[in-house]
């Protein structure tokens, strides 16, 4: 990138702040090649300084300083980067000491890796003098993932940090769009019947003015009239009452309805998310957001909606008859109503925080139980059920609290309603007698009134109650939405590739990994060739498993690119990509079932033959027929009644029925006897035949057959080679060779997905 | 505890521990065993192949110009702002952005979801961002009323 103009050349770059007031500082001719904004000082204090690597030097704004200093290339300097606990580091070195160190947040790492790569680019061309090496291909300018010729990062473009809109519940219209026809009838039959329930109190108007006080001022009752008006009343009764069942019946159905459709669906999303996002969840909360929450939405909109419509068109209606009869009487008796919403509005925003609170106190609650019940042998062996207890009651204790706090708001909630309600009645009373005595009305409008208030004055009460189960239900709505609206952090690629025949070559292209804060895996560059065994070896913690899930696509890599013959695997439709693995793992999940079923996982359609034909080549046919029901015993939840050995060859015989062109063993055989690992490497052979495979052991004898053995080291990839090349070498592969050979292993087994809340490791 | 070993700075910037027997390890970082719950305890000096290379029981205990090496060392490496004040919070509903007065400047986090806020104790707070980077709030009743009002939202 030279340039013969005399203008200092920014090549494309995108847009960020360390641009401004770099460009001025360039030479004729010297070229911007990268830069970062560093923000935090040496005592890591949040401050904004630069660093620019341009084709010339190396230059610095450290934080809280404007001068610049430089750096020009020249022989010994080297730039480190390094980071720990969401900090990263680089430090500018000579032969001889260290010129400058800039810290900044974890959230610049990708700038500062490319600074990194461009420096040491530049500085080995101005060394040598050849041109600098362009990197090949289109790549993020932020966190150097392959483009592909998008024009947008899918990588970058996911990250999200927009809230879910609030409202919330208007977004469950989605679930509702089928039901639309039952709706509307649903909703025609409740104006209807309450048409009909406004009409009883609209006689005792001719039931008073015709009959009643005619009769006291001594006149004789019209038998006729009453039993006409009595009818009316009847009937209308019989009215509302039929056509409120049959409104009832059909919208409860229909939120039943959305009720399990919302339930589905987030369920079916919750499948679709990543491994990471379940790393970070508590399964005691996502059980109750899944199933009390889409309950308690359900009960909602087939109790407390249905409610609030038929008042709300009551009060319309009762509105609309009043008005029309006497309307200052009428204007005297809504007035109190503003002055309620009011007050409800006023409650409202309190009590929604108090019920958000209570259910994330329902979820502790249950997170309780889905820790202790799994784990009650070690509760039990080590005498704990008291302090379990202890913790239980503590949550429930916090339960307690905080719905005694949003009680005693709702309690006066309740009483102040009423209250408003007698002053009202108190108000139509005074203002109706006054009216009566002016002529203006008669005793039988007065009477008519003061039922049609009463009725939805009483109502009001319950029209209140929509706005604790309103909030309620919105909440819920935002805790299932909270899973809805979360975005697979492994995501299906817009327009999948299609791969018609799969080879098995992988090819990891400077694949790097950061969990939370920390930096798992850098710099893996590894290239397996269709039907090569690779084992993979290291300490635990040195991120074997974590490559193995990365292959998986259970995660995707924060930098670099994984390839299957020549395709990026995030361009793969995710399911599609997993068909073609076969995965064993060291502690087999067996799913409630018959052990037929545990074999067809992967391919529910298989037939008996295939079944029997996995489980034969698994060496598991045997000892499944010594079980009284053969293949169609159940198995319970992780299995249990079969020995570690017999569940580790169903969950082959699985991996073999799906007959994936790659395989991968994590730690397959750790978890049995030697003589039970004999039966299981057996049945691996078998699996392993002609098929791409990633193994992980702990033991390095069972790796004897792979083709080249991988030894990693925190993150990296420290040797590669078949066995006699690595012992021959005495490097690490030969010091882990020798710590098992005599029997003293360093570090432990674990291997699992690294949490953040594991120690870090000083780097 | 008696000190079994001697730290220095070199001219890389780097620590450098010698132990009572002579062998020298360059590049020893102070890692804190119980960064929260006992910061002045047990902190380990580890070397940089990951092993630990000295022990130091009580911060307090070390003598004045080693225990300045090692606190200049830890302040750092070590990074969990505290924070001070909540000036705004995006929104009540996750994923939000807070932006916030810590010990060490003005900054803003974003907040996945409640489940990324971590009660220590009675009245700590350790509260992870979209990066990983961990807050920390020594005492929530300490924090001006806005600040607890909004912060209350999430608990």
């Amino acid at each position: 990138m030279t340039s013969e103009n005399n203008q200092a050349v920014v090549p494309a770059l995108p847009t960020e702040p360390w641009l401004a007031g770099v460009a001025v500082r360039l030479a004729a001719g010297e070229t911007l090649e990268a830069g970062l904004d560093v923000d935090l000082d040496p005592e890591l204090r949040y401050a904004g300084g630069q660093l620019v690597v341009t084709s010339r030097r190396m230059l610095a704004r450290s934080p809280g300083q404007t001068d610049w200093q430089e750096w020009p290339y020249r022989p010994g300097l080297h730039l480190i980067h390094h980071d720990h606990a969401g900090v990263g580091s680089l430090e500018l070195h000579d032969a001889t000491a260290r010129l400058g160190g800039w810290r900044y947040t974890i959230a610049h790492d990708p700038a500062a890796l490319r600074l990194v790569d461009a420096f040491e680019r530049q500085l080995e061309s101005h060394l040598s003098g050849r041109p600098v090496e362009q990197p090949e291909e289109d790549v993020c300018s932020k966190c150097g993932a392959p483009l592909e010729g998008e024009e947008e990062c899918p990588v970058c473009a996911r990250e999200i940090h927009a809230p879910p809109s609030t409202r919330t519940l208007l977004r469950l219209g989605r679930f509702a769009r089928p039901y639309r026809w039952p709706l509307f009838w649903g909703f025609v039959l409740t104006l209807i019947s309450t048409a009909a329930a406004m009409v009883p109190p609209y006689l005792t108007i001719p039931l008073m003015d015709d009959v009643l006080i005619p009769y006291q001022n001594g006149q004789p009752i019209d038998t006729g009239l009453v039993a006409l008006l009595l009818a009316g009343l009847l009937g209308s009764s019989l009215l509302a009452w039929g056509l409120g069942w049959v409104k009832t019946y059909v919208l409860s159905l229909v939120a039943e309805h959305i009720g399990s459709d919302l339930r589905t669906t987030t369920f079916e999303h919750l499948m679709q998310l990543s491994l990471e996002y379940y790393g970070g969840k508590r399964t005691g909360d996502l059980m109750a957001r899944i199933g009390s929450e889409s309950d308690r939405i359900c009960q909602f909109l087939s109790m407390h909606v249905l409610d609030f419509v038929t008042d709300m068109l009551m009060l319309l209606m009762t509105a609309v008859i009043l008005f029309s009869i006497s309307p200052w009487l009428a204007l005297v008796t809504l007035l109190p109503l503003p002055f309620i919403a009011w007050m409800i509005q006023l409650v409202r925003d309190r009590l929604r925080n108090g019920f958000e609170k209570a259910d994330r106190i329902w979820s502790e609650i249950s997170n309780v139980l889905a820790d202790t019940i799994p784990g009650i042998r070690v509760v039990k062996a080590f005498a704990q059920e008291g302090r379990e207890t202890q913790r239980f009651r503590a949550a429930n204790a916090i339960n307690l609290t905080v719905n005694d706090r949003v009680n005693r708001i709702w309690s006066l909630f309740s009483p102040t309603i009423t209250l408003l309600t007698e002053i009202g009645l108190l108000v139509v009373w005074a203002f109706g007698i006054w009216q009566v005595s002016e002529n203006q009305i008669t005793v039988g409008v007065l009477a008519a009134f003061l039922a049609y208030i009463t009725r939805f004055y009483t109502r009001l009460d319950s029209m209140s109650r929509i706005v604790s189960t309103t909030q309620r239900a919105a909440t819920g709505a935002k805790r299932l939405f909270d899973i809805l609206d979360h975005v697979s952090s492994v995501p299906e690629p817009a327009n999948p590739l299609r791969l018609s025949e799969v080879k098995g070559r992988i090819e990891l292209r400077d694949v790097g990994f950061r969990y939370g804060n920390r930096s798992v895996l850098r710099g893996v560059d590894l290239a397996i060739e269709p039907g090569e065994m690779i084992g993979l070896v290291g300490h635990s913690g040195s991120g074997k498993t974590t490559l193995v899930n990365l292959i998986c696509r259970f995660y995707d890599v924060t930098e670099g690119a994984i390839r299957l013959d020549g395709a990026d695997i995030r361009t793969l439709a995710v399911a599609d990509y997993r068909r073609n693995i076969g995965l064993v793992l060291q502690e087999p999940f067996l799913f409630f079932g018959t052990i037929a079923d545990n074999i067809a996982y992967g391919k529910p359609d298989a037939t008996r033959q295939e079944i029997i034909a996995a489980a034969r080549a698994a060496h598991a046919h045997e000892f499944i027929l010594r079980l009284p029901q053969g293949y169609d015993s159940l198995v319970g939840e992780r299995g249990q009644g079969l020995s570690g050995g017999e569940r580790q060859r169903i969950s082959i015989a699985r991996a073999l029925l799906i007959d994936p062109r790659m395989l991968i063993l994590d730690e397959a055989t750790s978890s049995v006897d030697t003589e039970t690992e004999k039966e299981i490497q057996k049945a691996l052979d078998n699996l392993v035949r002609g098929r791409t495979t990633i193994a992980i052991a702990h033991r390095l004898s069972t790796l004897r057959k792979a083709d080249r053995l991988v030894v990693m080291d925190r993150g990296r990839i420290v040797e590669v080679g078949n066995h006699d090349e690595l012992m021959a070498r005495e490097g690490a592969y030969y010091r882990l060779y020798q710590a098992q050979a005599r029997n003293v292993d360093v570090e432990e087994t674990g291997g699992e997905v690294p949490r953040v809340e594991h120690k870090s490791k000083g780097q | 505890m008696t000190m079994d070993f001697q730290l220095a700075r070199n001219a890389f910037g780097k620590l450098v521990l010698t132990a009572a027997d002579g062998d020298v390890v360059e590049g020893v970082v102070p890692v804190r065993a119980f960064p929260i719950a006992a910061p002045g305890e047990g902190i380990a000096l580890v070397g940089p192949d990951g092993h630990e290379a000295g022990w130091i029981e009580r911060l307090d205990a070390l003598p004045a110009a080693l225990r300045q090496l090692v606190e200049e060392e830890l302040g750092r490496r070590e990074f969990m702002p505290e924070i001070r004040r909540i000036r705004s919070v995006s929104s009540f509903a996750t994923p939000s952005t807070w932006r916030i007065d810590t010990d060490r400047g003005e900054t803003s986090l974003v907040l996945w979801g409640e489940e990324f806020i971590r009660r220590l104790g009675k009245s700590g707070l350790l509260i992870e961002d979209s990066h990983g980077i961990h807050f920390l709030v020594r005492d929530l009743n300490g924090l001006d009323t806005a600040s607890r009002k909004l912060l209350d939202r999430f608990l």
